[in-house]
């Protein structure tokens, strides 16, 4: 038998961490191929990873729908927890109040948030959760064939030649009213610019809610359709270029004074949002909203992260939580004393 | 009246004609007529405190509208030698302070009954067969109390003054509970007890007793204390360790929350002003039972409390909880229903919809404590039974159980350690390699859990409603869908070895028992003594105390002929429930008892029902 000298194979590319990015996989996706959902989870991927997250310290949630499957699609080793239509925000809500250290994702879709689940989506904004919030938005159910979902802009034309005849839910404008504390619209195309909002999220403390246009290649990519491929690339506003730093590096990027807004995020880390069109000042709610509805007035997007404010205290904050998270507290921390108790007996 | 039955045309059957020569001694029911909002609550509690002070077995009752003031309201008080602490109802001492329901007050009360009331209302004219009292309560109040705007408050003491000259209270007894009510408002305190003892002396001075009715002291509530059941499982839930409580504000349940609040605000926050629980009130029900189900799964202790609407509303959660085997608990404060029903009143008809609450195959554990004592023992075995099942745990209670203060025995303090269940830690997965969430390791059909966050690779699993099997992996096999199916029936055998059982008392001599739970339990108490002094009939009983049925209830039912199944709904839920666990032959032996006017079940119609199917008469 001959020898052979095998080639060392190089050493895989790994993270802060000493992980490599397979150990951010998932699942294989079973959505439709070209589905944009299948690109974002790949952006999370990437964003765990190069921010050098722990996978067992995240926690993956979901409601019901194409949506609300792909967190089995992405970082397998994170406990996940894909609950009923509609209601991931108040999941959420319990099982970070039990354990206020994980790192919250959350999935969910146009209609599994503006629809049924309006009522938890707009009290989980007012709570500034410490979650990420992420709606996959097509403006269709998928998973039942194609009906419109409550995202679906008025003009836009089904498969079957129906026309949407309402209004669409605005859900970046929503969040921004209600007091979410990060609020940005992408697109599943643009993986810069969502890789970028992904990694500013991770930094952030409080509720993330990112609106990502995400089109549906089997029900709604055609003509007519205001949230196709090609209708969203034509007529997305882009606000600015995002480049996230992280925190402790030292900020190096070369610009014009005055050309770029530098927003400082809870864990010390950048955004750098570099203006391009626009002048735009993403602390300022009342200039986000109305930038908001100025585009879509003219059906198009704002893509970019619209609004953040890094002041506000979150839910566990506002509970006075202690350190320890509350699912760890053992007996003697959670017991009153027998004195306390006889006094109590009186 | 005014509380129902009797206007219901049922007039007292054993009402008879007293007179002050034949005294009846702490065996009698006082009714306060008042309207919502009056502000009546600390004058009754005063009166119940007062009886209790003196060593007297005494219940008290708030029938209450759904209104926050002008409604009518009534608050009955019964005393009673024989410990009975079910609602009598008669009423054989009214205090009308309605005017509005006045005449119909006086007009429902049996021959012989005792009135005190306004002199102004002249409600004589209709009576001549009833002790009246008229006292000028407004003239009496304005003497005490200077200051206008407390005169509708402190009125209602002139009433405690009055009937403690009537009934012979021992004063030292009465002004002790007032000042414990107002134990932080010495002022307060000063002028209600002004009040009393105007309306004591009015009452010495100005009336010769003409009726049989007196309390003498006793020593039957030593060492007792008075509580609400709502207080009690709140108090429950703090021992059990409770760190997340979610709630939508509901009657009757409302208070379980709030009390708790309370509890936990000066028990659980640490030296720092850092807190041990979250609390969050809802955006509904919903909502509120997602947020319990989310800490469960987190490794938190949670829970929510709700009454029928909320329970209806938790159905599709409650589904998730059990197929995806996740805790928490919800106590469910039943009132009468359907829809929005009577918000106020009480009952017992939330059995059928929680026992399999939520759509497909589903099944779910129920508590139902029985006293105030329960509320707060079950409401800790709740806690420990929610994470050893991995499952959602329902105690039910009701409106009566939850905002009535009741007597009871001190509660215990807890000896056993928390019962965490089956969870693994990082340490045990190292050793093992690998788990499989979802199988059957030992037997018993409980599965093992990891928590989000434990530091191993292979820690994580997914949780989901959808079809899974025992690695929590996404399938759609007929087998596994199956082999989990029958896996959860298994859990639910489990289930029947760990809950309370159920109290029977069986004298060995019957061959006709009775079978209640819950609140149903203090009348079938008073009436097997009056079947047994009455009628010679004795009877066994057994109190159901959880479901899934223990097998002790299979075996009663198979010891006798017949089995009286005594509740509160219109379609006998309990046995119901009993025929869909009983093998055929023993469901034939099953009849029915049922008492759902909103108020209280007493003895007298349990007594009368059993006379009537028996064919006693």
């Amino acid at each position: 038998m001959a020898t052979t000298t095998a080639t060392p194979t190089p050493a895989p590319k790994v993270n802060r961490l000493g992980l490599p990015i397979l150990d951010y996989r998932g699942g294989k996706t079973t959505l439709c191929a070209g589905c944009g959902h299948n690109a974002i989870s790949e952006r999370i991927i990437d964003a765990l990873y190069e921010m050098g997250v722990q996978p067992e310290r995240v926690m993956k949630l979901s409601g019901i729908g194409c949506s609300s499957k792909s967190p089995a699609y992405f970082l397998s080793r994170a406990h996940s927890f894909n609950s009923v239509h509609g209601r991931m925000p108040s999941v959420a809500t319990g099982a970070l109040l039990g354990n206020k250290t994980m790192t919250a994702l959350g999935v969910s879709g146009d209609g599994d948030t503006a629809s049924i689940g309006m009522g938890q989506f707009v009290h989980l904004m007012r709570r500034n959760l410490p979650l990420i919030y992420i709606i996959e938005d097509n403006g269709v159910y998928g998973l039942t064939k194609g009906q419109f979902s409550a995202t679906a802009d008025i003009g836009s034309k089904l498969k079957t030649g129906v026309i949407n005849d309402l209004p669409a839910i605005d859900t970046c404008s929503l969040a921004i009213q209600l007091g979410a504390t990060f609020v940005g619209r992408s697109f599943s195309g643009d993986k810069k610019q969502l890789l970028a909002m992904l990694k500013a999220a991770l930094a952030h403390k409080g509720t993330v809610m990112l609106d990502v246009i995400s089109p549906c290649v089997t029900f709604n990519d055609h003509e007519g359709s205001t949230k196709s491929y090609a209708y969203v690339k034509e007529h997305d506003v882009v606000l600015h270029t995002a480049d996230y730093i992280a925190g402790g590096r030292e900020i190096v990027v070369d610009y014009e004074p005055g050309s770029v807004h530098d927003v400082e995020l809870d864990d010390g880390s950048h955004v750098l949002l570099r203006k391009l069109d626009v002048d735009y000042d993403p602390t300022d709610a009342l200039g986000a909203l109305r930038i908001i509805h100025e585009t879509a007035d003219r059906g198009e997007f704002v893509t970019g992260l619209l609004y953040v404010d890094t002041q506000d205290r979150d839910l566990c904050e506002r509970e006075r939580l202690i350190p320890t998270p509350l699912a760890h507290l053992d007996e003697e921390s959670l017991r009153i004393s027998r004195e306390d108790w006889e006094k109590l007996m009186q | 009246m005014a509380t129902g039955d009797v206007a219901l045309g049922q007039q007292a059957a054993s009402a008879s004609v007293h007179d002050a020569s034949k005294r009846v001694v702490n065996d009698f029911s006082i009714q306060v007529a008042t309207v919502n909002g009056s502000g009546s609550q600390s004058a009754n509690s005063v009166l119940l405190k007062s009886i209790f002070g003196m060593g007297i077995p005494v219940s008290g009752k708030n029938l209450f509208p759904s209104n926050i003031a002008g409604l009518p309201t009534w608050y009955t008080i019964r005393d009673s030698k024989y410990g009975y602490v079910a609602r009598k109802k008669e009423i054989d001492i009214l205090i009308a302070m309605n005017a509005e329901t006045a005449k119909e007050d006086i007009l429902s009360l049996p021959s012989g009954a005792v009135a005190i009331y306004e002199d102004a209302q002249n409600l004589k004219q209709y009576r001549d067969d009833v002790a009246c009292y008229p006292v000028p309560f407004d003239k009496l109040t304005a003497a005490v109390c200077p200051e206008a705007r407390l005169r509708k408050l402190v009125k209602n003491m002139i009433y405690v003054g009055v009937i403690a000259q009537l009934l012979s209270f021992d004063m030292t007894a009465v002004e002790a509970a007032l000042r414990r009510q107002f134990s932080k408002k010495q002022k307060a305190a000063d002028l209600n007890w002004a009040a009393v003892q105007a309306g004591y002396n009015y009452a010495a001075e100005s009336f010769t007793k003409h009726d049989p009715y007196v309390l003498e002291r006793m020593h039957a509530t030593e060492g007792k204390i008075i509580i609400d059941g709502n207080a009690a499982a709140a108090l429950g839930a703090m021992f059990a360790g409770v760190t997340v409580v979610t709630g939508y504000p509901i009657t009757p349940s409302s208070s379980v929350v709030e009390q708790l609040i309370d509890y936990l605000k000066k028990y659980r926050i640490e030296a720092d002003g850092k807190s041990t629980f979250a609390v969050v009130q809802a955006e509904d029900e919903l909502a509120a039972v997602g947020m319990v189900l989310g800490a469960g799964w987190s490794g938190a202790r949670s829970m929510t409390a709700t009454s029928g609407p909320g329970i209806s509303l938790m159905a599709e959660f409650a589904g998730l909880g059990y197929f995806a085997e996740l805790p928490g608990v919800i106590f469910d404060i039943q009132r009468v229903g359907p829809s929005t029903g009577l918000p106020t009143r009480t009952a017992q008809s939330d059995l059928l919809s929680i026992a399999y609450l939520s759509h497909g195959d589903t099944k779910h554990v129920m508590l139902l404590p029985g006293s105030v004592k329960e509320c707060y023992e079950f409401a800790i075995a709740a806690f420990d039974l929610a994470e050893r099942l991995q499952t959602p745990v329902f105690v039910v209670s009701d409106l009566d159980l939850g905002m009535n203060n009741w007597m009871s025995e001190p509660f215990d303090y807890p000896e056993k350690p928390l019962d965490r269940g089956k969870v693994l830690t990082a340490e045990d997965l190292k050793r093992l390699g690998e788990f499989g969430r979802y199988k059957d390791v030992d037997g018993d059909a409980i599965p093992y859990r990891t928590l989000p966050g434990t530091d191993h690779p292979k820690a994580a699993y997914f949780t989901r409603g959808s079809g899974h099997n025992e690695k929590a992996l996404y399938t759609e096999r007929p087998d596994d869908y199956q082999n989990l199916m029958e896996r959860l029936n298994r859990k639910f055998e489990t289930v029947r070895t760990l809950v309370p059982a159920p109290i029977v008392a069986q004298t060995g001599k019957s061959k006709v028992g009775i079978i209640a739970f819950g609140t149903s339990d203090f009348a079938v108490i008073e009436s097997r003594d009056q079947l047994k002094k009455e009628y010679g009939v004795e009877t066994d009983y057994l109190r159901i105390r959880a479901f899934p049925f223990a097998s002790e209830i299979h075996e009663f039912v198979a010891s006798h002929d017949r089995v009286y199944i005594v509740e509160q709904n219109r379609d006998a839920q309990l046995l119901s429930l009993l025929k869909l666990d009983l093998p055929a032959a023993e469901i034939v032996k099953l009849r029915s008892i049922r008492h759902f006017n909103g108020l209280p079940i007493y003895a007298r119609s349990v007594t009368d029902e059993f006379v009537l199917q028996e064919g006693i008469i």
